[in-house]
């Protein structure tokens, strides 16, 4: 299971990167692997404007649907428009496969997420769980 | 008659043993007594086959088959191919319930998606489903398609000329949410541009509306599909599926979402139903659209399969967050819809389409030439039209009945007293030049 060390977590699964004032956001690769081959992203619009653990869109995989949620407050600024035609590219490299850029409007929601130790943990006391 | 084979007294208490209670009555014991059945059930003793036999076919003398029909409003006397009766006949294709492991019935699943792809002609559009359970779910599904498919809207706006039971669903299907509907009036007949105008808040979804509308006249959407769109809202149009042989399909009209009921294509009228609903869209809608969807692909032999796809869509993945709760289709009679349109082909709908055009226009000619009838509006019409009495129309059409001619429908059923005078007729092609004239003969009679 990849968690590279210069990202931060959410306890829902996505990882975040921050670039200045903005956020690039994907789910990790453990989201998507427990999720499957992946048919269908639901993104938000850009412009639009979320809170904190808000509901963003939605991923479809063939054996599920989950929520996006946004780990932090801000505005979009941009979505993936690749994922729209190939949602099997977070499959390939969920890193990579960004799904929203958000522009924060409160950067200290980002001291609140997980460092790649603590995700990596909090994984597998998930795991344990199942 | 005997009928079914019970199990013995040992079978039960075997059962029972095996459960671990003492009686059958202990299974019951969650409801409460006082609503328990005590003693039999009022039902009359059983009788033999034959009498059984005998009683049926004294029930069934009593049908009326022998009435000319010229009802419509949903519903209509069209001629049926004998095809239809005989491929859905066909224990295959009639016994068999909606395919749960879809994939092994290859034959239902192909004649899904012929059905599938006859819509998406018929309508000009690019997707349809694998068919609903009659048109009036379909205008719901598609209100429900909207409200998911445009962010922060909460209003579903519709035309006073679409069907009173269109309504009614409609309302039915959003009880109890916070979703707003709203009704837009009509101007001489049909659907008004100014008051659709007027009524469209950036909260709307989608407009629902029907041409031929539900008195029958073909409604003119020229700059609908722009004001709805510039809203950034959906357009829904219903359509009886026979009129588009000679009118603008909804795909030419600029509309999202197409939708109507398929009876007229192969199915008797019953006592109502079953029918069909359809509903086809824009590529765009395709994740939001209910229930099921056969798609074209290959086997491990290269050989043409079918499967069910966009399964992602139906509850038993999104579960919670589906956004439908259709999971089933009307497969037998879809069925019919696709061996009606694949025996009537391409010219022969075209020339069905033209009959019901012109038959109806004949009998209106007539009507409101000889006999001085005044239609409800002046207004281009497809197969059924509405006349304005001069008395109630109801008894004109009990009157009608007594001489064998179902004449047409009491509009006071579904509106308020200023319908009372109002009859809506409908035409097809079933209906001959010596019936429509006998028509004309009777109408006289009567209203002279």
């Amino acid at each position: 299971m990849n968690i590279p060390e210069n990202l931060k977590y959410s306890d829902t699964h996505e990882w975040i990167r921050v670039e200045n004032s903005n956020a690039y956001i994907g789910i990790t690769d453990y989201a998507q692997e427990s999720l499957g081959d992946i048919v269908y992203v639901e993104m938000p619009e850009s412009g639009e404007e979320f809170s904190k653990g808000d509901e963003v869109g939605t991923i479809e995989s063939v054996k599920a649907a989950s929520p996006i949620y946004t780990p932090v407050s801000g505005k979009v600024v941009q979505v993936n428009e690749d994922l729209e035609d190939k949602p099997e590219l977070i499959n390939q490299d969920p890193y990579k496969a960004y799904i929203f850029i958000i522009e924060i409007s409160d950067s200290s929601e980002i001291d609140d997420l997980m460092s790649a130790a603590d995700y990596n943990a909090f994984v597998e006391k998930e795991k344990e769980s199942h | 008659m005997f009928p079914y084979l019970p199990h013995t007294e040992e079978e039960i208490a075997e059962m029972l043993t095996t459960i671990g209670v003492s009686s059958i009555d202990e299974l019951f014991s969650d409801i409460p007594e006082a609503m328990r059945l005590k003693g039999s059930i009022n039902i009359p003793q059983g009788i033999s086959e034959y009498e059984v036999f005998r009683h049926l076919h004294e029930l069934s003398e009593k049908n009326i088959t022998d009435k000319v029909s010229f009802l419509g409003c949903g519903s209509y006397d069209h001629i049926v191919p004998s095809t239809v009766k005989h491929i859905m006949g066909r224990s295959e294709f009639y016994t068999s319930y909606t395919p749960y492991q879809a994939e092994i019935s290859q034959g239902i699943l192909q004649s899904i998606f012929e059905y599938q792809s006859l819509i998406c002609e018929l309508t000009s559009m690019d997707v349809s489903n694998a068919s609903l359970y009659d048109g009036h779910t379909a205008a719901s599904e598609a209100a429900v398609m909207a409200l998911n498919m445009v962010r922060k809207s909460d209003t579903i706006l519709f035309s006073e000329t679409i069907h009173p039971a269109t309504k009614q669903v409609l309302k039915t299907y959003f009880l109890g949410t916070d979703i707003k509907l709203k009704e837009i009036g009509q101007s001489d007949g049909t659907t008004s541009l100014k008051y659709l105008k007027e009524n469209l808040t950036p909260q709307v979804a989608g407009v629902i509306v029907q041409s031929p509308n539900f008195f029958g006249y073909i409604e003119d959407y020229t700059g609908f599909a722009d004001a709805i769109h510039d809203n950034k809202s959906l357009f829904v149009i219903s359509s009886n599926p026979i009129s588009l042989g000679v009118l603008k399909s909804q795909g030419e009209w600029g509309a999202d979402i197409a939708i109507g009921d398929t009876q007229p294509l192969g199915l008797p009228q019953y006592f109502g139903g079953p029918t069909v609903g359809y509903i086809a869209a824009r590529e765009k809608c395709l994740r939001k659209m209910p229930g099921r969807i056969s798609g074209q692909t290959v086997d491990t032999d290269g050989d043409r399969a079918f499967v069910l796809t966009l399964q992602a869509r139906e509850q038993h993945i999104k579960r919670e967050r589906a956004t439908s709760n259709i999971c089933s289709n009307q497969a037998l009679a879809a069925l019919a819809n696709a061996v009606y349109l694949s025996t009537v082909g391409k010219e022969g709908f075209q020339e069905v389409s033209r009959q019901n055009l012109q038959k109806a226009h004949y009998l209106f000619e007539r009507l409101t030439g000889e006999l001085s009838l005044k239609p409800l509006y002046e207004r281009p019409f497809f197969n059924e039209f509405s006349l304005v009495l001069d008395r109630k129309a109801s008894q004109v059409i009990t009157e009608m009945e007594n001489e064998n001619i179902l004449g047409g429908v009491a509009l006071d059923r579904f509106f308020s007293k200023d319908f009372d005078n109002v009859m809506a007729v409908a035409v097809t092609e079933k209906r001959t030049r010596e019936e429509l004239d006998k028509y004309v003969e009777t109408l006289k009679r009567i209203l002279k």
